[in-house]
């Protein structure tokens, strides 16, 4: 091999290299952020350098540490009660990661199956199936959540729970629309033809068919649930007020924005980077699972 | 072809397909669009009957009744001797493997999110035609069968051009080696050179395969072309059935006079001397058909009887039938 040609399959070679690499960046920045967030909130404890709920009175409304004022034991300042933001940020992560997957697992799964079997189905079964989740989406889902925490006590399982219940009217309709699209589909005629059963054209041709949506849908509904559950935190019906979730920490803080930026800032910017990471993942796997966008 | 029962693949008697027009909240049936209305024919085992008409005269439905997307409305069609217009779907699956189909779009045909082996090889599996250690040989040897590289195998849809596949899609049609296919304009997506080429891989596959199709199409030189017999619908109903090349020469239904006439001849001189008869109207409401024969309002030839009674298919004896009172008075 001459040395002109080594060279150029070096070349070549580096351009390979380059490309596998730049086309990796949207998948591995949100993942590095998530896992960050998620080992965060596991290792918790670890991590946090006073317990969450520490008060501390005579430090209360501390502005950060790198703020003129700020006291160098508190980094992002303290809250009403002097307790350490950072600590209640890094504790935060736990509920609201939790809760929000948890939710978004369930809704999107039940929405599911409702809206594949609806489309696919039609007639009587599927205007059964809408009215149900005409009805769902209708009802006041803070006053059932309410409802809910009286009887059964606030708890983590009750806030998922509250906000399972009425999730996953917004993903049945959404791929109940599509595959009622798709049901007309000539791909669907055909493996009707090719002898598939229902069964199977649901699970193999409608489901591939309705990821797509599912996916954008899905990654914009964490802040939803984020905030969700800092709602009904807020209304008391969430998890306990000791425990620390970032939704509620905005909400606490939403009375004291003009004296104690800190208290909202921070937990805000933490669901925010789970959001966009979510986004960019969302928007990833997107790519990833649609042939037509597969890289030769 | 032994016995007279075998000798015909498909007997269509007196098919029915009406699809309700429902208005209000509850769905109430208003009225019908006799999308096929009342037609009887037979498909011989190894030809090609071709189903010619303009949009909307139900060939289409036709071609799917008998697939049996839909329950036909009343009538019989027997497939290999047996009875299909009332089975459940569920009895209908095993008797699938008989008959495939080519649709006229390659793209909708094929899920965008399945590779070129499994679209070819899920027949197979539903079917159980042959045993699993054999399924990538006969997936290999089909796909080579409609011309297509086995090293396709594991390409997605997008991945291949139109008429590659379609190519797929009479690969699917193909993979549990059926003995009826229905092709439902299965060419008219297609670029000119590339229908060429899908016409001749049919007529190969027909003869290597013994295979007998239902060929619906709009294109009459193609139709031509590929079919042993032809059938002109119109409005929901078969007009002339005939030999194509009896069709052609001895023409007897006002409509099919019509509709050869409108066949464009590729040399302008001659093509100046042909006599197009224009028909005048439009098609009717088929939710409303005229009463008697179908084509009164549009035939040039129509007398006072058209308009009333609705004129039977007769036999003239060699296989060329025809649905109108004119040639049957002049018998």
């Amino acid at each position: 091999m001459s040395i002109e040609r080594k060279k150029a399959d070096d070349i070549v070679k580096g351009f390979k290299k380059r490309r596998t690499a730049t086309l990796q960046w949207n998948f591995l920045i949100p993942v590095a952020v998530l896992s960050l967030l998620v080992l965060t909130a596991i290792f918790a404890p670890w991590l946090a350098p006073y317990p969450p709920t520490q008060t501390s009175l005579t430090e209360r409304l501390a502005p950060p540490s790198f703020m003129e004022g700020g006291n160098p034991a508190y980094f992002l300042g303290t809250d009403t009660l002097g307790r350490d933001i950072l600590s209640r940020v890094i504790f935060g992560a736990r509920v609201s990661l939790s809760v929000s997957l948890l939710v978004i697992l369930i809704t999107a799964s039940v929405g599911t199956l409702i809206g594949i079997i609806a489309g696919y189905t039609g007639g009587r079964i599927d205007a059964i199936l809408m009215r149900i989740t005409d009805i769902s989406l209708s009802f006041p889902a803070i006053l059932i959540a309410l409802l809910l925490a009286v009887i059964l006590g606030p708890s983590f399982g009750t806030v998922v729970l509250a906000l399972s219940l009425f999730g996953w009217a917004g993903y049945a309709r959404l791929v109940r629309g599509e595959s009622l699209r798709l049901r007309q589909a000539d791909f669907v005629s055909q493996a009707r033809i090719t002898g598939s059963s229902s069964m199977r054209i649901m699970t193999r041709h409608i489901f591939p068919n309705v990821i797509n949506p599912l996916i954008v849908i899905s990654t914009l509904q964490i802040g939803m649930v984020i905030l969700a559950e800092s709602a009904l935190s807020y209304l008391g019906a969430g998890i306990p007020p000791t425990t620390p979730s970032w939704g509620a920490m905005v909400s606490d803080g939403r009375n004291f924005i003009d004296v104690a930026w800190w208290i909202s800032f921070f937990p805000g910017v933490a669901i925010g980077l789970v959001v966009l990471s979510g986004n960019f993942l969302g928007d990833w796997l997107r790519d990833k699972l649609d042939p037509r966008l597969r890289q030769l | 072809m032994s016995t007279q029962k075998t000798d015909n693949i498909v007997e269509i008697k007196n098919l029915k397909m009406y699809f309700p027009i429902t208005r209000g909240l509850l769905q109430r049936k208003v009225s019908d669009i006799k999308a096929v209305d009342d037609i009887s024919f037979i498909i011989k085992r190894h030809e090609t009957l071709g189903l010619v008409g303009e949009s909307g005269c139900g060939k289409t439905t036709t071609g799917r009744c008998i697939l049996r997307l839909y329950n036909p409305t009343a009538g019989e069609i027997f497939f290999n001797g047996k009875n299909i217009a009332r089975l459940p779907e569920r009895k209908i699956r095993p008797l699938r493997s008989g008959i495939g189909s080519i649709f006229q779009d390659p793209y909708g045909s094929l899920n965008p999110r399945k590779t070129a082996g499994n679209i070819v090889s899920v027949p197979m599996l539903i079917h159980h035609t042959i045993p699993k250690n054999e399924l990538n040989d006969r997936v290999s040897e089909t796909l080579q069968m409609v011309g297509l590289d086995p090293g396709m195998i594991d390409r997605v849809p997008h991945e291949f051009s139109g008429g590659q596949r379609q190519r797929l899609g009479i690969a699917r049609a193909l993979a549990c080696r059926p003995s009826l296919i229905v092709c439902d304009e299965p060419i008219s997506a297609l670029d000119v050179s590339i229908q060429a080429q899908i016409i001749n891989l049919l007529e190969e596959l027909q003869e290597r395969l013994g295979l007998t199709y239902l060929f619906i199409a709009h294109d009459l030189s193609i139709v031509q072309h590929i079919s042993d017999r032809i059938a002109v619908m119109y409005l929901g109903r078969i007009v002339e059935i005939a030999g194509s090349e009896e069709l052609y020469e001895n023409t007897l239904h006002p409509y099919t006079k019509a509709l050869l006439s409108a066949i464009p001849i590729p040399d302008p001189e001659l093509d100046k001397s042909r006599h197009r008869i224009i028909l005048k109207g439009e098609v009717p409401n088929p939710a409303n058909p005229p009463a008697g024969c179908h084509f009164h309002p549009r035939c040039p030839e129509a007398k006072q009887k058209c308009e009333i009674s609705r004129p039977p298919l007769i036999d003239l004896g060699n296989g060329h039938m025809v649905a109108c009172f004119r040639t049957s008075e002049t018998l």
